[in-house]
Formats: C-alpha cells, sequence, structure tokens
C-alpha cells in the first residue's frame, strides 16, 4: 500500500450570498496515496470544484473554508500562513483548470508565464528556467518549443493551451496534481490525448492526481479510486471497478445507468427525476429524497452518514444502516 | 416503463421557484443601498424645498428693498439679504425651481432625440446609420463648454426674448447631449437586434415601428434609465457653468449658476459669503445627490458588475 | 494591423475635413459678426470693410477662401485684438498648457496608484472614502470649488496668490519669475486635478477590479507566484492597457484651456480668449479655435485606435 499524501477531513467551505449562506462543501472527507488517481465526479454545482480549490485556498471572494483539515505531507494546509501556503502552490501541489482560453494571461507570452512558477520555487536562473520550459514543451509532445515560448496565448490552440497548462503545473515536480475538469472545454480527441499524457505523466513520475469531473467515461478511464459527491456531500466512494461494478447509493445507480452505452438501443435514455434541491436552504433530511427511487420516511427526517459497506466502498445511504441491506 | 410513475408522483412535490420580475428585483437591490436612498429623500427634499417653499416665504422675489441691503444671515433673513435687498434664501429656492427644471426638460430632450435617433440608427443601419453617427462623431468632437459657448453666441444673436430664454437654454444643453446617447442607444440596439427575441418579432410579421417602440427600445430602458438620471447631473452643472458666465439664464430670473456671479465682485466675494456659497453648495449637493442615486441604479440593475 | 492604421488615418482626414466645413458653416449662420457690433461705423463704411474682410461673399465661398488660407498657416485676423489669429493663440495658449500638463501628470498618477489600491481592498475603509471622494469630486461645479479654494488658501489663510499668473505690478525674470508663476499655478493645478481625477479613479478602480476577477490571475496565484507579482505584475498590466487609449483622449484637454477656471484665477490662457471672442464676437478667433479643439479631438481619437491596437498583443499581431 502507497504512503497517504494527502488527507481531508470534514472540510466545510460556504458562501456567503445575498439569498442566504451556501454549504458548497459540507462536512467533505477523502483520501489521496501516494501514485494515485482519485476522482470526484458528480453533477454541475455539487461541490467539487470547489473542494479543489478550497485545498489550494483559491476559493472566490465571498467564499471561506469554515473548518476541518487538511492534512498534505504532514502538514494541516487550513493552519498555515499565507507564505507557506504559496510556497506550497505551483510548487509541490500544482493544478490545470477548466478553460485553458482564459487561464493564461493574455498580454504575456507563453515563455514569460512558464518560467514564473520555475523562478519562484526553483529559484533557477532566467535563462535555465526557459531551458527548462522548453524541455518541458517539448516532453508534452507540442514540436517547436523555441517558437512556442515567444508566442502569446491567444495564438495557440485549446488543446495545446491545456498542455502548457500542465506543463506548467509539472515544471516543480509536483507530488499532486489537481486538474478541476481539464477536459470538459475541448474536443474529444484532444480530451483523449490530455487523459493519454496525465496517465503517463503518473507512471513516469509517480504523481498523485485529484481529478474533478462530470464524466464518468473520464473516471473509469482514470480513476484508481472514485468520491461521488451530491449537494456539498460525499454520497459513495470506493475503488473504480468496485463501484462501477456494484454501485451502491441510489445517485450512483442513477448515474451509471442514465450513460448510453454503445450498442445498446433504447427508446428513452434514463434520468435521474427531479432537480438538484437549492442549496441555501436545505433542510435535515437526506439531500437525494426527493429523487430517490428507494426513498425511505427516515430519509426525509435525517441524514445519512458514511459507512463502510464492504472492501473500502462507502455509501451515506439509509439503505445500509449497519452496514447491510 | 421503470422510470414513469416516480416522475408522475415527484411532481406534485416538486416546490416551483418563481423568481420576481426585474422591476422587484432592482428595487430591493436599489433598498439595500443607504446612500442611494437618502440621496433620493434628499432630492425629494430639494424639489420640495425649491418649488414649494417660496410659498412658505415672508418675502416676495423681485420686491427690492434698498434698506435691507447687503445684510448677513440673521433670524429674518436666514440667508441674509443680497445687493438688492432680496432675501437670499427665497432667491435660492426660486432658483432652484429654475436650475431642476432646465436639468430635467434638457434630459428629457436629449433622452428623446438621441433615443429616437440611435433606435434608427441601430435599427435601419446603411446610410442613415452613417449620416446620423457622423453628426454626432462631429459634434462630440466639440468639447462641451466651447460648443455651449458658440450656441449662446449665436442665440444672443437672435436677441431671443427673455421669456423663451429659457426654453433656447434647455435645446442648447440637449444639443450637446444627444449624441452620446444615441451612441449608447445604438450599440444596445445592434446588440439586442441579434437577440432570439427580435427574430420572433420579425417572424410575427410586426411593422418597424413596432419592432422599435415596443421591443427593442423598452429593453433599453434599464441602461436609459441610468444615463438619463447621470444625465440630469450634467446639465445641472452646465447650465450652472454657463450661467455663470453670464451666458445662461439671466438676471433678473435667478438661478443658482448666476446666483453665483455675485461672487465676481470682489467685495462681495470676500465679505459677503452668504451672497455666492449657498447656491453653490446646493448644486454641489443636488449634483452628488443625483450620481449616488444613478450610480446605485446602475448596481441595482446589473447586480454582476459588483463593483 | 498597417492596413488598419491606413483606414484609420484616411478616416480620420475626411472627418478633419467635414468638421471643418461644418463648424465654419454653424459660424457662417451667425447674423452678425465684428462688423456689425461696432456701432460707430456707419453702414457705409461697414460695408466696406465686410468687403475688405471678404464677409459679404457666399458661405461655400468663404469657405474655400478659408481652407485655403488655413493650410498655409493662415487662420484669419482677429478683429479685436487686431493681429493674426495663430500669433494671438500662441501668445496664450502655451499658458493654458503648462496648467493643463502638471494637472493631467498629477491627476494620472494619483488616480492610477488610488484606484488600484481601492479596488484591492474593495469595500475597506480606504475604498470607502476613496468612492466618498471621487463622486464629490465629480459633482463640484469647477467655478464654486475655485472660489472656495480662492477664499480659503487666498483670502483667509492668505497662504496662496488670489490670481493672475505673476504678482501685480512685477518684472521678475530667469528663476525668480520662474518661482512665481509657479506660485500662482499652484491653485489652477490643484483644482484642475481635482475635476477629473474622479471619473478617472473610478476607471482604474473598475479596470482593476474587472481584471482582478479573471481566470488568468487566479492561474497566477494557484503557480504560487508571490500576491505582489501577481497584483502589479499580471493585473495591471491588463488593466493600464485600455488605459493608454484614454491617454490619446486627453490631448484636446492641453490646449483647450479651462475656461471657467481661468476666468476665475484671471489667469491669461486661451480660455480667457474664447471667452472674449464670445462676448466681443470675434468670430474669426473662435472659429478658428474651435476647429484647432475639434481637429485634436480627432487627431486623439486616431492616436488612441492606432495605439491600442499597437500595444494588445492580441491585435497587433492579426
Amino acid at each position: 500500500m502507497n504512503e497517504m499524501l494527502l488527507q481531508v477531513n470534514h472540510l466545510q467551505t460556504n458562501f456567503y450570498t445575498e439569498n442566504g449562506v451556501v454549504k458548497a462543501v459540507n462536512d467533505v472527507s477523502f483520501a489521496i496515496r501516494e501514485g494515485e488517481t482519485v476522482c470526484i465526479v458528480g453533477e454541475s454545482g455539487c461541490g467539487k470544484s470547489i473542494t479543489a480549490l478550497s485545498l489550494m485556498q483559491l476559493i472566490p471572494e465571498n467564499g471561506k473554508v469554515e473548518g476541518g483539515e487538511i492534512t498534505f505531507a504532514g502538514k494541516n494546509l487550513l493552519k498555515l500562513n499565507k507564505k507557506d501556503v504559496r510556497r506550497l502552490r505551483g510548487n509541490e501541489i500544482g493544478m490545470i483548470f477548466q478553460e485553458p482560453m482564459t487561464s493564461l494571461n493574455p498580454v504575456f507570452t507563453i515563455g514569460e508565464q512558464m518560467i514564473e512558477p520555475i523562478q519562484e520555487h526553483l529559484l533557477l536562473s532566467k535563462k535555465d528556467a526557459y531551458k527548462k520550459a522548453m524541455e518541458l514543451i517539448t516532453m508534452l509532445g507540442i514540436p517547436n518549443a523555441e517558437k512556442i515560448v515567444n508566442l502569446y496565448p491567444h495564438e495557440l490552440s485549446g488543446g495545446m493551451l491545456q498542455r502548457i497548462m500542465i506543463a506548467i503545473a509539472l515544471s516543480c515536480n509536483p507530488k499532486l496534481i489537481i486538474a478541476d475538469e481539464p477536459t470538459t472545454a475541448l474536443d474529444v480527441t484532444i480530451q483523449a490525448q490530455i487523459l493519454d499524457l496525465l496517465r503517463e505523466i503518473k507512471k513516469e513520475f509517480n504523481t498523485s492526481i485529484l481529478l474533478i469531473t462530470h464524466d464518468l467515461g473520464v473516471v473509469a478511464e482514470m480513476a484508481d479510486y472514485v468520491v461521488v459527491m451530491y449537494a456539498g456531500k460525499v454520497v459513495e466512494e470506493g475503488p473504480v471497478l468496485e463501484l462501477f461494478k456494484n454501485p451502491q447509493h441510489p445517485y450512483t445507480k442513477g448515474l451509471l445507468k442514465a450513460k448510453p452505452v454503445i450498442g445498446e438501443r433504447k427508446e428513452r435514455l434514463y434520468t435521474i427525476a427531479g432537480q438538484v434541491p437549492n442549496l441555501v436552504e436545505l433542510q435535515e433530511a437526506c439531500y437525494f429524497a426527493d429523487r430517490c427511487e428507494h426513498a425511505m420516511d427516515i430519509c426525509r427526517i435525517k441524514q445519512p452518514v458514511l459507512n463502510e459497506i464492504s472492501k473500502g466502498q462507502k455509501a451515506a445511504c439509509w439503505l445500509y444502516e449497519d452496514g447491510e441491506k | 416503463m421503470e422510470t414513469h410513475s416516480p416522475i408522475v408522483k415527484k411532481q406534485k412535490t416538486m416546490v416551483v421557484v418563481k423568481s420576481p420580475s426585474l422591476w422587484k428585483q432592482t428595487y430591493r437591490r436599489l433598498k439595500k443601498n443607504k446612500l442611494a436612498i437618502i440621496s433620493l429623500f434628499f432630492l425629494l427634499f430639494m424639489f420640495l424645498l425649491s418649488f414649494i417653499g417660496p410659498h412658505f416665504s415672508p418675502y416676495i422675489l423681485d420686491r427690492t428693498n434698498v434698506a435691507d441691503m447687503n445684510q448677513p444671515p440673521s433670524a429674518a433673513h436666514w440667508l441674509g439679504t443680497d445687493n438688492y435687498g432680496r432675501d437670499v434664501l427665497t432667491r435660492l429656492m426660486m432658483a432652484g425651481q429654475i436650475s431642476l427644471t432646465i436639468g430635467i426638460a434638457a434630459m428629457f430632450l436629449s433622452v428623446i432625440i438621441g433615443s429616437l435617433l440611435g433606435a434608427i440608427s441601430g435599427f435601419y443601419r446603411g446610410a442613415v446609420d452613417m449620416i446620423i453617427m457622423r453628426i454626432a462623431d462631429i459634434l462630440m468632437s466639440i468639447p462641451g463648454l466651447p460648443l455651449l459657448l458658440i450656441l449662446a453666441a449665436i442665440l444672443s444673436e437672435w436677441k431671443v426674448p427673455a421669456e423663451y430664454r429659457l426654453y433656447i437654454i434647455m435645446i442648447m444643453l440637449s444639443f450637446v447631449g444627444w449624441p452620446g446617447l444615441a451612441r449608447l442607444v445604438r450599440g444596445q440596439i445592434l446588440s439586442l437586434k441579434e437577440q432570439p427575441f427580435m427574430q420572433a418579432t420579425e417572424v410575427l410579421g410586426l411593422s418597424d415601428r413596432r419592432k422599435i417602440l415596443h421591443h427593442l427600445i423598452p429593453n433599453t430602458v434599464p441602461l436609459l434609465l441610468v444615463v438619463a438620471t447621470l444625465n440630469v447631473a450634467g446639465s445641472i452643472l452646465s447650465e450652472s457653468a454657463l450661467s455663470f458666465l453670464g451666458l445662461g439664464v439671466v438676471p433678473p430670473t435667478p438661478s443658482w449658476g448666476n446666483m453665483m456671479d455675485a461672487a465676481n465682485n470682489f467685495m462681495d466675494f470676500r465679505k459677503r459669503p452668504w451672497l455666492w456659497i449657498p447656491p453653490g453648495t446646493a448644486i454641489f449637493l443636488t449634483v452628488v445627490s443625483i450620481n449616488l442615486l444613478g450610480d446605485g441604479l446602475r448596481d441595482a440593475l446589473d447586480p454582476k458588475m459588483r463593483r | 494591423m498597417k492596413q488598419y492604421v491606413l483606414q484609420r488615418f484616411l478616416q480620420m482626414i475626411i472627418i478633419l475635413f467635414g468638421t471643418s466645413f461644418i463648424i465654419f458653416f454653424l459660424f457662417a449662420m451667425l447674423p452678425g459678426d465684428y462688423i456689425d457690433s461696432n456701432i460707430n461705423l456707419t453702414p457705409q463704411r461697414a460695408h466696406e470693410l465686410k468687403a475688405l474682410y471678404g464677409l459679404d461673399q457666399p458661405v461655400l465661398h468663404r469657405y474655400f477662401t478659408w481652407l485655403g488660407n488655413a493650410l498655409h498657416g493662415d487662420f484669419g485676423y482677429s478683429l479685436k485684438h487686431q493681429e493674426k489669429v495663430l500669433s494671438l493663440l500662441n501668445k496664450y495658449v502655451w499658458n493654458s498648457f503648462f496648467v493643463a500638463i502638471f494637472a493631467l501628470l498629477l491627476t494620472w498618477s494619483i488616480a492610477l496608484v488610488t484606484g488600484v489600491i481601492s479596488a484591492i481592498k474593495q469595500y475597506s475603509w480606504f475604498d470607502g472614502l476613496v468612492t466618498f471622494f471621487v463622486f464629490a469630486a465629480m459633482s463640484f461645479p469647477s467655478f464654486f470649488i475655485s472660489l472656495l479654494f480662492i477664499k480659503w488658501f487666498g483670502v483667509d489663510l492668505k497662504i496662496l496668490p488670489i490670481g493672475g499668473m505673476i504678482d501685480t505690478g512685477s518684472n521678475s525674470t530667469g528663476i525668480a519669475h520662474l518661482l512665481e508663476v509657479g506660485k500662482h499655478m499652484i491653485l489652477p493645478v490643484i483644482i484642475l486635478t481635482l475635476l477629473s481625477i474622479g471619473s478617472l479613479t473610478r476607471y482604474f478602480r473598475t479596470g482593476m477590479l474587472e481584471v482582478i476577477r479573471q481566470d488568468y490571475i487566479r492561474t497566477a496565484r494557484a503557480k504560487g507566484l508571490k500576491e505582489r507579482v501577481v497584483i502589479f505584475k499580471h493585473a495591471l498590466k491588463n488593466a493600464i492597457l485600455p488605459a493608454i487609449t484614454l491617454l490619446a483622449f486627453e490631448l484636446p484637454g492641453l490646449f483647450s484651456g479651462a475656461i471657467i477656471m481661468e476666468q476665475i484665477f484671471n489667469w491669461p490662457g486661451v480660455g480667457r480668449i474664447q471667452l472674449e471672442s464670445v462676448s466681443f464676437r470675434d468670430y474669426p478667433v473662435l472659429m478658428a479655435f474651435t476647429m484647432f479643439l475639434s481637429c485634436l479631438t480627432i487627431i486623439g481619437n486616431f492616436l488612441a485606435d492606432v495605439t491600442y491596437a499597437a500595444v494588445d498583443p492580441r491585435i497587433r499581431l492579426k
């Protein structure tokens, strides 16, 4: 078993809006081991992106981490002072975002933006930093590295920009890469290339990856371990094969059923009835109760907790109280 | 089908969230902006003071009383008297009527001319658009005050009788104000035209007039509201500048601007600040309130700005 | 990009001519002129003078005569001052220019710093104070604040002169002269700065706020860069870029003279000349000057467009 790299315990991140308090990340816990790829999957608005941003303390202005601890390499990230957090970012933890086209500063060249973390964290000279940047670009399969470093972001395609983002995230040999929906904004073919790239990086450098996505296909390809989130809470988690073979939570089951399979013909695509609840007016109940086929009375009055069901799989559902069905 | 019954069952328990209309939301947000509300109340106060205030004053505006000349503020005359013995406070209130009326009237004229021309320009494009926008550009390329001076010169040549002078000033101010508005409205129309609801009006075969007046212009109202409010502030400042220079409202008609002309006289400036500080303060406070209100409106109408 | 510049340049020339014609026409509509305002002339003499000055020709004819002369640098004759318009304006325009340019430097430096800090510390007490100040500055009638300042600093406190460019009856030269003018310039420069600082601060603040919310700022932070670098390198450059075009728009203001301020401070600048020419119907001066200002505005527009295209890499490299 690999060493534990990142441990998130009871993370709580709230947003303070003019309509009320939104509990975007509501008592979320999970762990990532060295060299492991953990996928957080869920629909839009379930809190998966905010979870990732909370790790790096990059949440938008009206949000705040209100509780929990995040242990990384022996340190509680939430208790670090600003300088230490900054030292971690881009250095031991790298991050890539969803929209490569807007994630790079339009008025600086690719090269100028790539050498920044290298100069800051690895303390290389400008010349050496440029050399390293070009090495990274070539390693990621982009030709003409010398030309690329002098181009501006708007001169590159989305796929190339995302590779550059990965290069930047990799530049200081991080232990963990957080990828927030890295392929959502890209074409399917480019998506495949980027995912291949990430897999190779993991193999070569033994980097852990925290991959945020709403696409179960991506999960199937990339994940070692899966965390399913709904309305700010973790509803199920487990090793990828077991989760896909034996989903426990009704929501996970619904997600898997909803994904169309090539070769299968159906008159009607399966959908999970209902809508995600309004995160401002959450009641003390299972948040999924309104949409659940198996909803019981207890589901509407009390929140289920995550229980271990079987070999590493956990689910938060009243169907499995006491670990039994 | 296994999915049918749950859907039908669930519909009864689904909560329908009704989102309030644009105006209600705007009003709610505006209420939270304390500065804007204070400004609104202050403006109401100024209006009442100017239009109703004089009725409570024991002094008749134009009656000169040489014996009371140049008195500093006292119990009888809260803001003192001017060099004709007239009560300054009463004059201030009467002047308020003039300045506020001119400001608002100029704004209306600018808005009407500007939005119509801007809408026509943006809607029909082509030669009409080019001509109107060229004229607007040219007018905008001549700086404000010099342009007003030229217009004032032209109008003084035509020896306009005193009663009509006020209307002429309103027209002058709107002449300078409409190009900016036309440009704004045109821009809005251009982007609105591409929206699906305009395609719908096309499919329905509505007339151009209906499309412009009933569909396009009403959608520009939020923007227009903000711009119009700020326009009043600008008009009041311009009118007072002109009157101060003697090219706007001329005595004996009082305006806040020409009341400050007293400051041009050396003695009055040094020794009788009650003559020129009140009108200046009145202009300042009124304009600040209008600006704060306009800004509050802008924030209330577009919360995404979060400025 | 070269094509864009050429296109805009040609456009500019056309607009310049169009504007000159419209302004000329506007002035031609004036029923009276300098000759008419002189009531001491007999009708016959008036007629003679008019013929002499070419004031009795049809408008179009007069326009082209004027245009021809203008292209040779002859902008006519000031009827009041009895000298060529160009030399008259040249005598006074520099007095206005120096006040304007100092005010410009002050305004931009203060507005930039204040706007940026205000945006970084949004909703703080500093931001609130700045917002209050911005609104006050934008709402003050220029003549009112000028008068107030003269009263406080000139009359009550007696630390600054109350008007004019030099002390009355002074004939100082060299450094002493410069110092004297400098002392007299303090209030006008401060007033002009106060008047334009409001909207500019607002502009920088808004621009900075927008930029700070962008994805690439988040990326910069995610790279572990110092906050100082994130703000002053990444954010600032994007916020300032559009402001470069604003600089070009300041061009006409540098030469237009602050009409009201010069009136109140008795400053011998072109603003005063404009006022005078209105009162005395000295239309050649007024027209030439209006034309001058319009041209500056149009040229300023052109420069603004071109510099922006040159500085923004997204447009430059198209």
